[in-house]
């Protein structure tokens, strides 16, 4: 069936478009007339997100391999722009930025006058953003603007955000979205999302800010016409054929083993295992190091330290990430609550798979997997419950 | 571009205050008296005992303390602190006149509103009877009621225990009082030992006591388990925990207990709600 093109300026929220990279080009410098754009770029061997000023700086070609302590970008003549998965860097590298100042202080003759910032004046537009990672959102927007407090600054980059996802045509090893219901398809709360097909984007309105851009694009001879229905269920089936693979993926002789987490009953179960054995033979692997929380795009820790001109009168209360994988995490006077790795390696897995649960009523787990591939010894934690879960409590 | 603050809901947002009182206690721990410098804002300030205000000092740190002044007078806002930390340290050098901003109050208060008709039991071991202070003075002048009030105070010399000079008052408004040292010295002729063996011999109803603990975990969980030998149910006995803090408004996950935010959650909780992470070391 050919269904003529209908004009842009008729398209609505949840409308599908075909996109031609021409067209995420005119999409990504449109955004950047108000935003401060970032998206996946290679550098330092490993896709982060950087400033975005075009297409040319995605990484096209390029695909990463994903293993318990192992990332390794290589390239494939095959792979489009987005055929790489997570990488190091989530949203919450941006929303709740690993150092930020919450409260600044004036002295003047003896008063301590509190300022405020201005929340920045160019809000954040991220291309290529995965489901476990609107997941993660959804997430942590439940910590920072959903327990009874809202942290402003948080609130003032969300409330602006302007998202542009990507909906995954491949997993890595360690990618589990499938297990903890976050993908890989993208569910609803972006701006845009794109599909990947052969040469163009499938890119789909989510929100009156998404169809206002591309209401914007529609002026421009960017290429931009409707999809066809046709092309409508092709880009959708990517998302279901991509999460039947997952669900269908066996161990190979030689590769990485395909991860998957079962849920089941898992608060209870973690909670029932607290004593377990088990978490002191991880305490022997675990360097404390705090690399998966990190890398976690839903680790919410934080600490304050103050930042003191040499006068002493100006005074900067400067957040930062935090880890309960410190000593410092759970410090009091008379030392630290958790003085083992073995109860802070199972702070770490107890918190995210169950106390979140009883917190904000979700896992604190994406299954985006980047806590395995970035643990220096490749600890992983769908490893870890699994031999929790199949032995007996002690 | 930086302007003073308009948002009062930042929870960030700290309000002057100034120390009008010093008060020695025992050896390394004073009370200080503070008065928020704004009208408005002291005004709109009210407190349940058992809160904690997070007290600021520009360039040194914020620390939670327990509030322990009486709801009578709100307007003046007492923390009595030990000098263990950059905070507290700094606080030990202050003087009156000094500022100090206050964020708060903040956290989950004693039950205040569940002890009509029951027999208190408060029991404190060392500095944990300032976050009951306050609690202790609106029992005594019968703002919160209660059928009867007895207080364990547990201290390691008789020099140690806290707020001596108003046992007299609290006494004369009926509470019972029981202080007992772990080291009798100095003519000391009251009880010698643990805050538990006054506990095995303290008459009570346990259908109608409600026991309100605040000390180190470890002296929490002895004193609730002689409760429950004493057969007080578990929903009827409350500690106090301390934690690390750093926003009080569970943001920050210093606090966390199991799956609980100290600071938010608790820091009082009913021991039944906390029972299985007490007995799981290093939690």
């Amino acid at each position: 069936m050919v269904v003529s093109p209908s004009p842009i300026s008729e398209r609505n929220i949840g409308d599908w478009l075909r996109l031609p990279p021409a067209g995420l080009q005119l999409l990504i410098e449109t955004l950047a007339e108000n935003h401060r754009v970032v998206g996946p770029q290679v550098a330092d061997g490993a896709v982060v997100y950087r400033d975005l000023r075009g297409i040319a700086e995605l990484p096209v070609g390029w695909l990463d391999e994903q293993d318990g302590g192992r990332y390794r970008l290589h390239q494939d003549p095959t792979a489009g722009f987005f055929d790489h998965v997570v990488g190091p860097h989530s949203l919450k590298n941006f929303l709740f930025p690993a150092r930020e100042t919450v409260a600044s202080f004036v002295r003047t003759d003896g008063e301590w006058v509190q300022q405020t910032h201005a929340p920045e004046d160019r809000p954040l537009a991220v291309i290529g953003v995965r489901a476990c990672d609107m997941a993660a959102l959804r997430i942590q927007d439940k910590v920072f603007l959903g327990s009874g407090h809202v942290d402003p600054g948080y609130q003032a980059r969300r409330q602006r955000l302007f998202t542009v996802a990507v909906n995954c045509r491949r997993a890595a090893a360690t990618c589990f979205c499938h297990s903890m219901a976050c993908g890989p398809a993208v569910e609803p709360g972006f701006d845009l999302a794109l599909t990947e097909r052969d040469g163009w984007f499938a890119c789909q309105i989510g929100s009156p800010a998404g169809h206002a851009l591309i209401q914007r694009l529609a002026t421009a001879d960017a290429g931009i016409v409707s999809c066809t229905v046709e092309e409508v269920d092709a880009a959708k089936q990517v998302s279901i054929d991509l999460e039947a693979s997952m669900h269908a993926r066996q161990p190979e002789a030689g590769a990485p083993r395909p991860r998957s987490l079962d849920t089941h009953g898992i608060r209870d179960l973690l909670y029932a295992q607290m004593e377990h054995p088990r978490w002191e033979e991880v305490a022997t692997r675990c360097l404390s190091c705090t690399n998966c929380t990190l890398v976690c795009p839903t680790c919410f820790c934080s600490s304050v330290t103050e930042v003191a001109d040499l006068s002493g009168d100006h005074v900067e209360r400067e957040r930062h990430w935090a880890s309960c994988f410190t000593l410092d995490h759970a410090r009091m006077h008379g030392g630290s609550v958790r003085s083992s790795t073995a109860s802070r390696y199972r702070q770490w897995v107890t918190h995210k798979l169950a106390g979140w649960i009883d917190q904000f009523d979700s896992s604190g787990c994406t299954g985006c997997g980047r806590c395995i591939t970035w643990c220096p010894v490749g600890i992983d934690l769908t490893e870890e419950v699994a031999a929790l879960r199949h032995s007996d409590p002690p | 571009m930086i302007s003073p603050v308009a948002q009062a809901t930042d929870p960030w947002r700290s309000h002057p205050a100034r120390i009008v009182r010093i008060a020695e206690e025992i050896g390394g721990v004073r009370s200080y008296d503070l008065v928020l410098d704004n009208t408005a804002v002291r005004a709109a300030y009210r407190f349940v005992p058992g809160q904690f205000n997070m007290l600021y000092l520009p360039g040194i740190g914020e620390a939670a303390i327990s509030i322990s002044s009486s709801m009578a007078t709100p307007d003046l806002l007492t923390h009595t602190v030990r000098s263990v930390g950059n905070v507290t340290a700094a606080l030990a050098r202050a003087k009156v006149g000094d500022p100090v901003l206050i964020r708060g109050p903040f956290g989950n208060p004693w039950p205040v509103d569940r002890l009509a008709d029951r027999d208190v039991v408060i029991v404190a071991g060392g500095l944990g009877l300032a976050s009951q202070r306050s609690l202790i003075d609106a029992l005594a002048r019968h703002a919160t009621a209660c059928r009867s009030t007895a207080v364990i105070h547990g201290a390691k010399r008789p020099a140690d225990l806290l707020f001596q000079s108003e046992y007299a008052a609290w006494k004369a408004a009926g509470i019972d009082m029981h202080p007992i040292v772990d080291v009798g010295e100095g003519g000391w002729s009251g009880p010698v030992g643990l805050v538990t063996k006054l506990l095995d011999t303290l008459p009570l109803d346990p259908q109608s006591t409600t026991l309100l603990c605040c000390g180190p975990d470890r002296m929490m969980t002895a004193v609730a388990e002689k409760a429950f030998a004493r057969g007080v149910p578990a929903d009827e006995v409350y500690l106090s925990l301390e934690r690390n803090m750093s926003c009080a408004v569970a943001h920050c996950g210093l606090c966390q207990f199991g799956p609980l935010f100290v600071c938010r959650d608790g820091p009082v909780f009913s021991f039944d709600r906390i029972a299985q992470f007490l007995a799981v070391p290093q939690c």
